[in-house]
């Protein structure tokens, strides 16, 4: 299981934060996609009304899940769509494999998959001799640096066009070096026409799948995804259980909400409906056909059902976008597949909460996330579910791993602070001597971290409650 | 939308544990600001935190613990005027939630009914006019990320500023984006804290402000450690404080 | 190994959604609704912005005008499909020699065969089912007459639209056609050429997609 490098979050973080280049790439790229959201969302009521049809569509779809996916599958079967359960990722790369070696396939070309992505496909296949070429452009970009995505919508956001140039010159052969982002473009279309030409297989992911009528919907802008989807004899489509929606009129919504969200597009230049593969008389078209459902702990975060609102993600990448730790920090710093506030939530739950709990203390619960969530999930308040479960004593919790970061001194420090705070002389006691012998305390624990930035805060001498006494404010 | 209540008598207020500490006269201001609109202002001495430190770091137990208190404390039905989004939002809208099973759900929800941030008091419920007495002042406004996204209320602090006819206004060009405080994000995450920051007050640095307004005070505690570490010459004060100092005389 | 995995996860999944209540279902949000000359003006404004070339003709002369709008630009072959009315029309009155036209030529048995002559082809003409105005897209149905390939491998696309099937939006068309009730094997939206931003946010046309998209729309009125 080629996972990445133990995920050591606070390296990551002085790292990311040390890289002026990366910073400014991000600050720029989020800023652009920012302002197109809000541009193509230019009416707030509108809008609201939209994220709420968004979050009443989600919820039901969930509420009906098992019965949505059954019929999803019954509909994709008699439509030829053959479809595959995996619980795990091990299980759904397995299939993946089969289908594959049963075409003699050595060729995959693919569409843009965060699935794909969870499932670390590329690098199992490449163990069994099987090339998965990355065919949306910033995939591409990242595939010939060996890097991951570092944002679910925009994967190579963090480089700028003289690394592309750079990487293309060195890896492609034959390409010149060159930053005219035209000429990138052209070489990128010129080599992938010739793989699109001659894969053998297609892989993508799935952004809708209908269940009323065994659907599968795709967006995109750049026509690799329908290259990958039309070309190939066989076509294998990926997807989280969650994706499932009740009914094709719901769709028309989502997707507003999906393509404004993600670029602040009104539509992406193709939506692509996949419900069969090729019917007698079509003269192209996969010949085959396969979903494959992954589970990997989505049925878990079901369960619960606070949890289970972390299901509603479209993965439209808007909570990236807004989050100032993101904009500092980029993807890669996030340690797994998905980054940002999503990732946050999403990650632990998947992992559990001692691989990857942390990554939900790296945030200031500022709610700009939530504010432009397409399917108001509640980040911060998930966020903090997080972070309860990953102190809680009990096994009440849902989350694998709880109780991880349970250490006695920072039990005993929330405890003397609920007890100063529940009693009003210990409280008052306390604020006497933070007045005297604040300023003398040494700079250890917390006081160490907040000083490395700031000055010490300046205890006054007499509290609020004291000066109100003395002005003679009544207590009751 | 539940209409507001015309202006009371008599108010409760709650002070938060920053101001307490820290700014004290930022809560001495307020309570001044209040009676001198002819409203009788109650400061009960058993008040304590919100809990809100607690509540976002992983311990709701001991939040609720805390927050029991204030709900004890404050148990008659006057409005509570809260000199903070941040401790204003808990109390509000996380309140309900926290004791949601609880043998005093229902004492809380009532309670966070009568919760106003105190801009928003002011300039809706007292609908206070201000004669600005103070000397011409350019100063820029920091909207506490609870207080834009949970409360709502930089409008109306806005509408408070713009009647001090010798206060010169400027926005900063990334209001809307977080201070890096976050409460114990701050000790935890100091580098990320520390970088947020630093885009802040060049922001604040770009208005040409001499001075930083702000209606959360553990936002301005962290801006001017920051400001001060940068050595740099701007002042800081909680919007309570400065309507006060303006409007005096 | 699938069966029990399909088991497994339905088994969790059953169990948890029993124990919530059913959440009802969801009113459909209102169509935006246009009148002609608006849906025939938004789409235009939309899909130019998107670098698409809009042509409006009336039924006589498209032809005429699609001859002009591809003459002398260097295409040897445009591949239509004989079997439609739109092809046999587009037949019937190109020049046996087209000088400074391209040829016509159409699709010849499965992609298998006809593959490597289709990535070597200019540029494909095909019809359309309709168009969205609320969005600025065409909407196409791939079928044995005209396959899903034509409107994506050859470089230039040009889609022939009839203004009066230009729906106010894509909600509309699924109810007014009844879309759930016979899905195609591919149904797609197009909204101009392809194109991306993945380099440094700068936007670039003709990626993978054809480069350039004309669609010529027949106003009959």
């Amino acid at each position: 299981m080629a996972e990445p490098a133990r995920f050591d979050f606070k390296k990551n973080i002085a790292k990311a934060l040390k890289d002026r280049q990366l910073r400014k790439n991000l600050r720029s790229a989020m800023d652009g996609l920012r302002i197109k959201r809000q541009d193509v969302f230019d009416d707030a009521r509108e809008f609201e009304e939209l994220r709420r049809y968004g979050n009443a569509v989600k919820e039901r779809a969930l509420s009906r899940l098992p019965q949505l996916l059954e019929q999803l599958e019954q509909k994709c079967t008699q439509n030829g769509i053959q479809v595959h359960w995996a619980e795990t990722t091990d299980e759904a790369n397995q299939i993946v494999l089969e289908i594959l070696q049963r075409h003699k396939a050595t060729r995959l070309v693919k569409g843009k998959s965060m699935v794909s992505e969870e499932m670390h496909l590329n690098n199992f296949l490449a163990r069994h001799g099987i090339e998965a070429l990355e065919t949306d452009l910033g995939e591409f970009i990242i595939q010939l640096d060996g890097e991951t995505p570092s944002h679910i919508i925009v994967p190579a956001v963090h480089k700028n066009k003289d690394q592309i140039a750079r990487t293309f010159h060195a890896k492609i052969p034959g390409a010149p070096y060159t930053e005219e982002v035209e000429d990138l473009n052209r070489i990128a279309r010129t080599t992938l026409r010739k793989k699109f030409q001659a894969g053998q297989a297609g892989l993508s992911g799935v952004n809708f799948a209908v269940a009323e009528t065994g659907t599968l919907c795709l967006v995109e802008n750049e026509g690799n995804g329908r290259m990958c989807t039309t070309v190939p004899p066989v076509h294998i489509a990926v997807m989280g259980i969650e994706k499932v929606v009740e009914k094709m009129e719901q769709v028309p919504p989502l997707l507003r909400l999906l393509t404004g969200s993600a670029t602040g597009q009104r539509i992406t230049t193709y939506f692509n409906m996949i419900t069969s593969p090729r019917k007698p008389g079509e003269k192209d078209g996969p010949t085959e056909v396969h979903l494959i459902l992954l589970d990997n702990g989505r049925s878990r975060i079901y369960a619960d059902p606070q949890l289970r609102q972390t299901l509603y993600c479209i993965r439209c990448g808007t909570c990236l976008n807004h989050c100032p730790v993101y904009t500092r920090l980029g993807g890669h710093a996030y340690g797994f597949v998905y980054p940002g506030p999503i990732g946050k939530i999403l990650t632990p739950q998947i992992e559990g909460l001692s691989a990857a709990g942390d990554l939900a203390f790296a945030s200031t619960l500022c709610n700009a996330c939530e504010e432009f969530c397409p399917v108001r999930i509640p980040i911060p308040a998930l966020i903090r579910r997080v972070r309860n479960e990953s102190y809680a004593a009990s096994a009440a919790g849902a989350i694998p791993g709880h109780g991880f970061r349970r250490n006695l001194m920072e039990i005993m420090a929330w405890k003397a602070w609920a007890l100063a705070n529940s009693h009003p002389a210990l409280n008052r006691l306390g604020f006497k001597l933070a007045g005297r012998i604040g300023h003398l305390l040494p700079a250890i624990g917390p006081l160490k971290a907040w000083t490395q930035v700031r000055t010490r805060p300046q205890f006054a001498l007499k509290s609020l409650h004291q000066l109100a006494r003395e002005k003679g404010v009544p207590n009751g | 939308m539940p209409l507001d209540p015309p202006k009371p008598d008599k108010v409760y207020f709650f002070g938060t544990c920053i101001i307490d500490a820290i700014f004290p006269q930022a809560g001495l201001s307020a309570i001044r600001l209040l009676e001198r609109e002819g409203i009788a202002v109650v400061f009960p001495q058993k008040q304590s935190c919100c809990g809100q430190p607690a509540f976002n770091s992983g311990f709701p137990d001991e939040a609720r613990q805390v927050a029991r208190r204030q709900l004890y404390t404050f148990n008659r039905d006057y409005p509570i005027v809260v000199p903070s989004g941040s401790c204003a939002g808990m109390m509000k809208h996380h309140y309900p939630e926290l004791f949601a099973g609880d043998r005093d759900e229902e004492r809380a929800f009532r309670f966070s009914s009568r919760v106003f941030e105190l801009g928003r008091f002011l300039a809706d419920i007292v609908k206070i006019r201000l004669i600005d007495h103070g000397n011409p002042l350019k100063v820029t406004w920091h909207s506490s990320c609870h207080a834009m996204r949970e409360m709502r209320v930089i409008k109306e602090a806005k509408t408070l500023l713009a009647q001090l006819a010798n206060v010169h206004f400027t926005e900063l060009e990334r209001e809307y984006e977080c201070c890096g405080f976050g409460g114990t994000f701050a000790v935890k995450h100091p580098l990320i804290s520390a970088a947020m920051v630093r885009d802040k007050i060049d922001d604040i640095v770009q208005t040409g402000a001499k001075r930083v307004i702000s209606g959360d005070c553990g936002c301005l505690l962290h801006i001017r450690g920051a400001l001060d570490k940068c050595g740099l010459d701007v002042e800081t004060q909680h919007l309570a404080e400065f309507l006060w100092e303006r409007t005096n005389g | 190994m699938g069966n029990i995995a399909r088991d497994r996860i339905l088994r969790r999944l059953h169990k948890a959604a029993s124990q919530a209540p059913d959440v009802p279902a969801t009113a459909c949000l209102p169509i935006a609704a246009y009148d002609r000359a608006q849906r025939l003006e938004r789409l235009t404004t939309l899909m130019r912005a998107m670098r698409t070339q809009i042509e409006v003709t009336n039924s006589r002369d498209w032809v005429d005008r699609l001859r002009a709008i591809l003459k002398n630009r260097n295409l040897k072959r445009l591949l239509y499909s004989p079997e439609t009315e739109m092809g046999r029309e587009l037949k019937a009155a190109w020049p046996d020699d087209p000088q400074a036209l391209p040829a016509l030529c159409s699709w010849k048995g499965q992609i298998e065969e006809f593959k490597d002559e289709l990535f070597h082809i200019d540029a494909a003409i095909t019809t359309t089912r309709g168009a969205i105005a609320e969005t600025g897209a065409i909407v196409l149905w791939p079928d044995e007459k005209e396959p899903r390939l034509m409107s994506l491998v050859p470089p230039v696309h040009i889609a022939v639209l009839e203004a009066d099937r230009i729906y106010n939006s894509f909600c509309e068309i699924i109810q007014a056609e009844k879309w759930p009730d016979h899905m195609p094997t591919n149904a797609l939206l197009i909204s101009g050429p392809s194109k991306t931003a993945d380099i440094e946010m700068t936007l670039a046309f003709g990626v993978h997609g054809p480069r350039e998209l004309i669609v010529l729309i027949i106003d009959t009125m």
